[in-house]
């Protein structure tokens, strides 16, 4: 569904992404992970259309994307969210699903209606005559993910959900994102939190430097030494307990 | 679609009676200068209010739209009312030429106020300075006192005129609250990568919101030369009217669908109150605009139209506090 091949971005004398490389199968959920500042809200960025790069290619349903703009790529089904949330600040939790469904919803009555529909989803009921600024971060973070489910997308690009919300929170997340899944979405996550990816992802890229340095299911990556010491440095892969797959690790 | 067609009928018969009521030539001059600057506030609303593109410019609309009705009428014999047609179709050119121009550079904020401040003034300077202009004599239009020439030698032909335009205006305004496109227009103003995220193409959003404000302001423009049959540069392309259309719907309630014409009330009351106190001290009304601009903004930011639901908490309030 998705293929990104040798993808390259520099920002003046920084290199953000060097060659990325991965790919996401039609129905999975895929996660790119990496420490702070390995590039990959660029690589999404980029993906998305946000962001121009300077070398590579990227295929969304067998058709070459890059160059494209956000909202013609909304269009046909790539639709990402923000880690910092990007909510339409003086509107009410209705109005701000609303504006996604209308990418499909020419009505506006109609598009409002279904937005109530689209809230029941993410477990926004309750909420969604409050305006935006009366919510939590876990209240915008699950708006985010509203508003692109509003979208009807075929490929949904998760930048960091989860980020900034409680253990509590996340276990509720998660249930939540499996659904949209099954409900036939793709998606492709970057995470910073480490146990939600192993319960989520079917394949984990790792992302570091600007390179993909391993890839795999969850529980082979986590033991793997090039990523233990991606995120602890040099040398804390021998120091490192081997059992790491029983979650509860925090990056 | 029904309801808030029977809602909008009663209020706008009863604005259709009112020179039936008011016998004199003053106050109906009041209600034709108030629905003239409701028009125009409106047309800044659509693009300021509900767009979050605020112009500090919109006297290039207005004044295009001016020049085109009156040098279209004088120079080339077209008929007046095709020339408040054109006149619209001038002012909506204008506004598509200077918002490709700045939203193509992604100008927001001060940077677009200020580029459009810049433009209404230079054509100010050029209408100053070009011959087919007029230049600083102006141009008269010549008196015809005939409905087929836009001349009504009664004040209510263009009382009929102007209410029926800021009836349009109006309307514009509330299918812009309750059509997709308006929905793209305010997510436009509260967050344009979001909107970029969930697919509206940002920059033709915007474009269109500046297009159809430019229309407006150029039928403004039309009927303020057929009204005064009189236009100089100062006029058509001063700051003046660039505050005006802004000031209107700051004070009556940016981004609402009856907040222009309720600062447009306020505001031509405000300055025929101060004519009469002061008997028309040049230069005073543009104090007593910015004095009135600055309460409003202290005391209630969310304009006069907001008055009403927050004197309805209060009491409800208040109820609470007895119960």
């Amino acid at each position: 569904m998705l293929e990104v091949a040798g993808v390259g971005k520099r920002f003046g004398g920084l290199t953000a992404v060097e060659d990325a490389s991965l790919h996401v199968r039609e129905g999975e959920i895929a996660a790119l992970i990496g420490p702070n500042g390995a590039g990959k809200t660029t690589l999404f960025g980029i993906v998305a259309g946000f962001v121009a790069a300077d070398r590579g290619s990227v295929r969304f349903a067998g058709e070459e994307i890059l160059g494209l703009k956000p909202h013609v790529l909304a269009r046909r089904g790539l639709v990402r969210t923000f880690q910092l949330v990007e909510p339409f600040a003086g509107l009410s939790v209705r109005e701000n699903i609303a504006v996604g469904c209308q990418l499909r919803q020419p009505r506006r009555a109609a598009a409002l209606a279904e937005a109530a529909a689209v809230a029941g989803r993410v477990g926004m009921s309750e909420l969604i005559d409050r305006p935006v600024s009366a919510l939590t971060i876990a209240g915008l973070k699950r708006l985010e993910l509203a508003r692109a489910l509003a979208t009807q997308p075929r490929l949904l690009l998760l930048d960091e959900v989860m980020a900034g919300l409680n253990p509590a929170e996340i276990a509720e997340m998660v249930p939540l994102i499996r659904a949209i899944r099954e409900a036939g979405v793709t998606l492709l996550l970057t995470e910073h939190v480490m146990q939600a990816v192993i319960s989520l992802a079917e394949r984990v890229y790792v992302l570091n430097d600007g390179r993909i340095i391993a890839e795999g299911p969850p529980a082979r990556i986590v033991a793997d030494e090039r990523v233990v010491e991606a995120y602890l440095g040099h040398g804390a892969a021998g120091r490192w307990p081997r059992r790491l797959g029983e979650g509860g690790a925090h990056a | 679609m029904k309801t808030p067609a029977i809602a909008a009928a009663a209020p706008l018969l009863a604005l259709a009676a009112l020179p039936l009521l008011l016998h004199s030539d003053f106050w109906l001059h009041f209600a034709i200068m108030t629905l003239y600057l409701a028009l125009l506030g409106q047309a800044w609303n659509l693009l300021g209010g509900y767009g979050g593109q605020r112009s500090f410019g919109h006297a290039a609309f207005f004044g295009t739209g001016a020049y085109a009705a009156a040098l279209l009428q004088l120079d080339f014999a077209i008929n007046p009312w095709a020339c408040m047609v054109l006149a619209g179709g001038f002012g909506a050119g204008a506004g598509a030429f200077l918002g490709a121009l700045s939203f193509r550079y992604g100008l927001r904020g001060s940077y677009f106020a200020l580029v459009t401040l810049a433009f209404a003034e230079v054509f100010r300077i050029v209408a100053d300075s070009v011959p087919f202009t007029g230049a600083g004599v102006g141009l008269q239009i010549a008196l015809k006192e005939s409905v087929a020439d836009f001349q009504f030698p009664e004040k209510s032909g263009f009382y009929a005129v102007i209410l029926a335009l800021t009836a349009i205006a109006t309307a514009l305004a509330w299918w812009i609250e309750n059509s997709r496109f308006g929905a793209a227009l305010v997510a436009v103003r509260e967050n344009e990568d979001a909107a970029r995220a969930l697919g509206i193409d940002v920059d033709r959003t915007k474009l269109w919101a500046i297009t159809l404000s430019g229309a407006l302001s150029g039928c403004a423009g039309s009927f303020y030369v057929q009204y005064f049959l009189y236009l100089d540069p100062r006029i058509a392309y001063g700051v003046e009217v660039s505050v005006t259309a802004l000031l209107v719907p700051l004070i009556g309630g940016v981004g609402t669908v009856l907040g222009p014409l309720v600062g447009a009330l306020a505001l031509r009351a405000l300055n025929e109150a101060s004519s009469a106190l002061t008997g028309g001290a040049p230069g005073l009304n543009l104090v007593l605009y910015g004095a009135l601009l600055i309460v409003i903004l202290a005391l209630l930011p969310d304009g006069l139209i907001s008055l009403g639901t927050r004197l309805r908490r209060a009491g409800r309030l208040r109820a609470l506090g007895r119960a």
